[in-house]
């Protein structure tokens, strides 16, 4: 098994020795955290050898906001807004993975067309993040502009649909317990339809653009190898963990909801770089469109929400319930203790951005700088999750 | 063959940019303060307070129940009950909000106010150029800057207002029809052709 030795203290470092009998330098560089790389608030120490990565520390914590604490003196409902600014590219799945968990610790049952109006809110996310982080994944590999605007044109395709619905691009808040907040409004279903319809066709573009093109193969493939058992020891989940081969998602695992019902595949890598990452994101997105299609065509008639589920005065009777879901970024899971208050005992959330980017040094040394630089675009974080 | 992908590529950011010419599709900047996109109809951003009739204070449907205020999660509404009652638009002596403050720089839009209110007397409102010179006062509305009146609501979500207005009517109808029947408990056709009529002085 390839485990590699944690974080070595700086003082243990040694610089190679050059050929004249001297010794090189080590030289220590902070990136972040307002380098235009890191996505965000993220601060990572660099130890170099020449240009090599010798060691990587990072930290994080700068956009900490206190969301579990704040949540504990919440009401139930209350928290369901402060969930959508947990990763805040995809706030309707963060209001699933929260509803979900409510609706395990409370025993509620959600009707069927609810659970569709999830699907689909759900896989729109998804291709929305996926779309976006294939962009700024160029972007931080120096495509400055062009894949990030073609993947930012439809992504606006899709926020348009989720204000429409939600009334917030962003900021969804969508999900109630027991169901959804609205139904869909008129002609919503014909709009979205053609955004999915034209959808794999971007995707044919996009990978026409970058797919084969030299400068991205040179610049990825190798880079970042994560291996399998370091992926699963370490808990990697999401397209992170699949880039290596695992066939792990919780849409299979868990069947949550209803994607029992949906025909669709898990695209695997096999090399687990960050080439495998960039395509596992592409297939799966082709994948959504399909579990999209599926949705679409059957998407029942029917309450929108469970009626008997109270919006004020919620208190569900003493227990714990953990309650995840295949986020665009990993398995993102919610635990609740309740103790039959108005709020939560206890709230914690796993987010899958932070266990996802604890192995950021085993996959940077021994490169350079500018890998570094890709290897965390690969990742997929966004600083709101990781830092909560 | 080094060199196809690349080549490949750029035909590809061709197609893009000619395009642009030709396809809508592909031509998606809009020039703002001049062009605007067409407003979405559920979009949110701000609570505000609907009022019924035309002065702002008499008709604001707002009983200063504080049930949004306990609900807020962020906590941005203030609300000061008043003490005495005041007719509100339906003649019915209320409660008002003596104060109702909100702090927009610490509301996060998250419709919660609204979801909770059972007197459909708080809704989002949709302006977004909202810019102030001042950080504090400027951002704490008040009762005055919040009122709005319910054809401003029904302009802005009309599919939602009509809703919640034939929501009201049955409500007040219901709440004016238990008054007739009772007198004249011989005639049971009259009592549904009554409350409209009495309905209707109400509403002014």
């Amino acid at each position: 098994m390839t485990t590699t030795i944690p974080l070595p203290p700086s003082a243990s470092l040694t610089s190679t020795p050059l050929p004249d009998g001297g010794e090189s330098q080590l030289l220590e560089v902070s990136m972040g955290p307002q380098h235009p790389s890191t996505h965000g608030v993220f601060r990572m120490d660099v130890a170099l050898d020449g240009e090599e990565v010798v060691k990587l520390k990072p930290i994080f914590g700068y956009l900490h906001r206190n969301h579990e604490k704040i949540a504990e003196n919440e009401t139930y409902l209350g928290s369901m807004p402060y969930t959508d600014r947990l990763d805040y590219f995809c706030s309707l799945t963060n209001n699933w993975a929260y509803a979900l968990a409510v609706e395990k610790l409370a025993g509620i049952q959600v009707p069927e067309r609810a659970e569709y109006l999830r699907v689909i809110t759900a896989e729109l996310t998804r291709l929305q993040n996926h779309a976006s982080l294939v962009g700024f994944l160029m972007q931080d590999m120096g495509a400055s502009g062009t894949p990030l605007m073609y993947a930012f044109r439809e992504r606006e395709k899709i926020l348009d649909l989720f204000e429409a619905l939600t009334g917030a691009r962003m900021m969804c808040n969508y999900m109630r317990f027991g169901g959804c907040r609205v139904d869909l409004p008129a002609g919503w279903l014909e709009q979205a339809k053609q955004v999915v319809e034209a959808f794999p066709r971007f995707l044919d573009e996009f990978e026409q653009l970058l797919t084969s093109n030299e400068i991205l193969m040179a610049r990825t493939q190798g880079v970042g190898v994560l291996s399998k058992e370091l992926a699963v020891n370490a808990g990697i989940t999401g397209p992170m963990l699949r880039a290596t081969g695992v066939n792990y998602d919780l849409r299979k695992v868990d069947k949550y909801g209803i994607y029992d019902r949906f025909a669709f595949r898990i695209p695997l890598g096999d090399h687990g770089d960050v080439y495998d990452r960039y395509m596992i994101r592409l297939l799966e997105m082709r994948e959504s469109v399909g579990i999209l299609q599926q949705a679409m065509r059957d998407l029942p008639d029917g309450p929108f929400t469970d009626p008997k589920t109270k919006v004020r005065n919620f208190r569900p009777k003493p227990g714990e319930a953990y309650g995840r879901i295949e986020a665009p970024k990993g398995e993102l899971g919610f635990y609740l203790i309740s103790d039959g208050s108005p709020n939560p005992y206890r709230y914690r959330v796993r987010p899958p951005s932070l266990i996802n980017l604890t192995i950021l040094e085993d996959m940077c040394l021994g490169r350079n700088v500018a890998d570094v630089v890709i290897i965390l675009g690969s990742v997929d974080i966004v600083m709101g999750e990781v830092d909560r | 063959m080094l060199g196809v992908g690349i080549l490949k590529g750029l035909t590809e950011t061709a197609r893009n940019f000619f395009g642009s010419y030709v396809n809508k599709d592909r031509l998606t900047t809009i020039q703002f303060p001049e062009e605007r996109a067409p407003r979405i109809e559920a979009s949110r951003n701000f609570p505000f307070l609907v009022y019924d009739g035309t002065d702002a204070m008499q008709g604001l449907r707002c009983v200063s129940c504080l049930i949004c205020e306990k609900e807020c999660p962020p906590k941005c509404i203030f609300i000061e009950k008043s003490t005495d009652k005041k007719p509100d638009a339906t003649g019915k002596p209320q409660f008002y909000p003596a104060k109702f403050n909100i702090d927009v720089s610490v509301c996060m839009s998250c419709q919660i106010c609204v979801e909770v209110c059972p007197f459909d007397a708080i809704k989002m409102d949709n302006a977004f150029e909202l810019s102030a010179t001042d950080r504090f006062d400027d951002l704490l509305w008040d009762k005055n800057r919040l009122a709005k009146p319910n054809e401003y609501y029904r302009e802005v979500h009309p599919t939602e207002a009509a809703a919640v207005d034939a929501e009201l009517a049955a409500a007040r109808a219901k709440a004016a029809a238990p008054k007739a029947p009772p007198p004249p408990p011989a005639q049971p056709a009259t009592p549904t052709a009554t409350p409209p009529a009495k309905e209707t002085p109400a509403e002014k």
